[in-house]
């Protein structure tokens, strides 16, 4: 670890995770310039860095920064809430299997959203407040189920993934219940696309974000270190154990349930960002802003190979962070076995 | 009575709605290394848990210096009372180094995040713990031993006059529980208040200078281990008959139990 000092004043940073998270970001960026530049009428990267700079013809300025950049936006955005929603409930759950997506949190959100469109043919704001809601009542339904065993353990996975079958049930039968329109807009919604993702879908998840990004990575990730210790211990080391777990859970449960409103339940790359993080990284703790980054760049890696790597047909890409996914969940429950955690 | 900045008042302790203990008051003299014995589940990690502000009583209150402990704010108590709980976890892939510095977190803020004097107390804490060569090694490929002074280690770097471990010996061998208990009797002898829930009636007569012995969740007896261990208390409290004889050692109780049949020739 290495120290700033400047006299009282202190930080201290690991190197490594800095240069893991400028990769991250660098990758990133770099897979959005591609994106932005592929398509019917392709740009090289150098055209869209020049218009996204504010020079470049006029008509190839308004396909990039019309038709293109709300969908690369809405994927960067997306991918960081769900690599910085993901290391957060890993964290507070303090297994690798304590991803939302496995809990129930992003199908939580998913029926919120369904109620809103099927129910009351919401759309645009109105399906973002319908994740939030659905995202919370999912976690009021947990902690009612696991009681005072409290939000950590084998035991609230056990609970999560019993919660994450009901609710595709329920998300199944909702889809039954809806108008023919509904259901193909529903259908769309559902499959994880960033097809089509205008300003107006990523606006709240963007506002979101500027508020809880800052709250995780100041005020919460030094708690959430002393957490992982165990509560005891933590509550020993001067925290406030409930009030830090419920105000990171509840900043967590946000951004999951925005990314979901944003572009439909996009799978395992909560799951999977935090831990390709701290793999890097090395470091213990959330990890929380290399988490994030490397969530936007999974995310932009899944839709590009979506776009491209078959021809004629394009993927959504929660389809393929689905295919690519579960065989790493795979991967990660034998491993987990072999360990004695599950 | 002498001095007792740390003490319990008519306190009923409970889980859900299983009660522990009722109308118990106890007060930890100040300077003393406290001990804390009974049978099993007779409440002596639930009085401790209380004592350091983990568990929440039903009904009495823990002061510290004359002031509820739930009304402390959180960080300064934790300037004042350290914890070393029954279990911790070490998270995955930590150093001793930054485990150790994690009791400097109350002294801490988000622009005081490393200052010279926790790196100054973070060394001296390992060497006072005997844990300083294994400064870059991993935690988890420790042994017991040395994972639990790594543990006290980080209780030590928080830097406070009271200190509570709960069972600091459990899991560990005889020669690594005697290196335990010699480093808390250092700690005290540096001036440390030490409170301590043990198991081991020996160790505990050995080591304290102030004894708790608790039944039922009820104080049977508390003070001097000369005064406190004897026939007739083992007996009523562990159900065991037994002699006490004198520690050929340090001259403390020890308690010898009795036979029920002659030892094989």
């Amino acid at each position: 670890m290495s120290v700033l000092r400047a006299g009282d004043l202190s930080v201290r940073f690991r190197p490594r995770a800095l240069t893991v998270g400028a990769a991250c970001l660098a990758v990133a960026a770099a897979l959005a310039v591609v994106a932005i530049g592929s398509g019917d009428f392709p740009l090289t990267p150098a055209q869209v860095v020049e218009i996204l700079l504010g020079g470049g013809a006029p008509s190839d300025a308004f396909i990039v920064k019309e038709l293109r950049l709300p969908r690369v936006v809405t994927g960067l955005a997306v991918g960081a809430a769900l690599g910085l929603g993901g290391a957060v409930f890993q964290s507070l759950v303090r297994n690798p299997l304590g991803s939302p997506d496995i809990l129930g949190f992003t199908q939580g959100a998913s029926s919120g959203v369904l109620v809103t469109i099927v129910v009351f043919g919401g759309g645009g704001a109105a399906v973002a407040f319908g994740a939030i809601g659905g995202g919370i009542v999912t976690g009021l339904v947990i902690m009612a189920l696991t009681g005072r065993h409290g939000l950590h353990g084998q035991r609230l996975i056990l609970i999560g993934i019993g919660i994450a079958a009901i609710l595709t049930g329920v998300n199944g039968y909702l889809l039954t219940q809806a108008q023919i329109i509904d259901a193909a807009r529903a259908f769309l919604w559902l499959a994880g696309s960033l097809n089509g993702r205008g300003w107006s879908d990523v606006v709240p998840l963007l506002i979101a974000l500027a508020l809880i990004v800052p709250f995780l990575v100041l005020a919460a990730a030094r708690p959430m270190r002393m957490l992982e210790m165990g509560d005891d211990a933590a509550q020993g080391l001067g925290i406030g154990v409930e009030r830090v777990r419920m105000g990171v859970l509840v900043a967590a449960v946000l951004a999951i349930a925005l990314a979901a409103a944003a572009a439909g339940p996009v799978n395992f790359v909560a799951l999977v960002a935090p831990q390709l993080a701290r793999r890097l990284t090395r470091a213990p703790g959330p990890n929380l802003v290399p988490s994030m980054l490397m969530g936007a760049a999974l995310l932009m890696a899944a839709d590009l190979i979506g776009q491209r790597a078959f021809a004629g047909t394009q993927l959504p890409v929660g389809v393929v962070t689905g295919l690519i996914g579960g065989g790493y969940l795979v991967w990660l429950l034998v491993t987990e076995r072999k360990s004695g955690r599950i | 009575m002498t001095d007792a900045r740390l003490s319990g008042e008519k306190l009923t302790l409970a889980y859900d709605k299983r009660t522990i203990a009722q109308n118990l008051t106890v007060a930890i003299p100040d300077g003393s290394f406290t001990v804390i014995v009974g049978p099993n589940a007779c409440g002596k990690s639930t009085l401790l848990r209380a004592l350091s502000r983990v568990l929440t009583p039903k009904d009495g209150a823990v002061l510290l210096d004359g002031e509820r402990i739930s009304a402390w704010p959180a960080k300064r108590l934790a300037r004042t009372l350290g914890l070393l709980p029954q279990s911790s976890i070490a998270p995955d892939g930590i150093t001793v180094t930054d485990l150790v510095a994690r009791g400097r977190y109350p002294h801490q803020g988000l622009l005081r995040q490393w200052s010279r004097e926790d790196e100054r107390v973070v060394a001296e804490s390992m060497d006072a713990t005997g844990v300083g060569a294994l400064a870059d090694r991993y935690v988890d490929e420790l042994s017991g031993g040395q994972r639990q002074r790594v543990w006290i280690a980080m209780a030590l770097a928080q830097q406070t006059p009271i200190l509570l471990l709960d069972e600091p010996t459990t899991f560990l061998d005889i020669a690594h529980q005697i290196e335990v208990l010699d480093l808390c009797a250092d700690l005290h002898e540096q001036g440390r208040t030490v409170v301590a829930v043990l198991h081991d009636l020996n160790h505990a007569a050995r080591y304290a200078t102030h004894l708790v012995a608790l039944h039922d969740g009820r104080l049977v007896a508390e003070g001097a281990p000369g005064d406190v261990v004897t026939a007739e208390l083992v007996e009523s409290v562990f159900g065991m008959p037994c002699r006490v004889i004198d520690d050929p050692e340090t001259g403390t109780p020890l308690v010898v139990p009795a036979a029920r049949r002659k030892a094989v020739a």
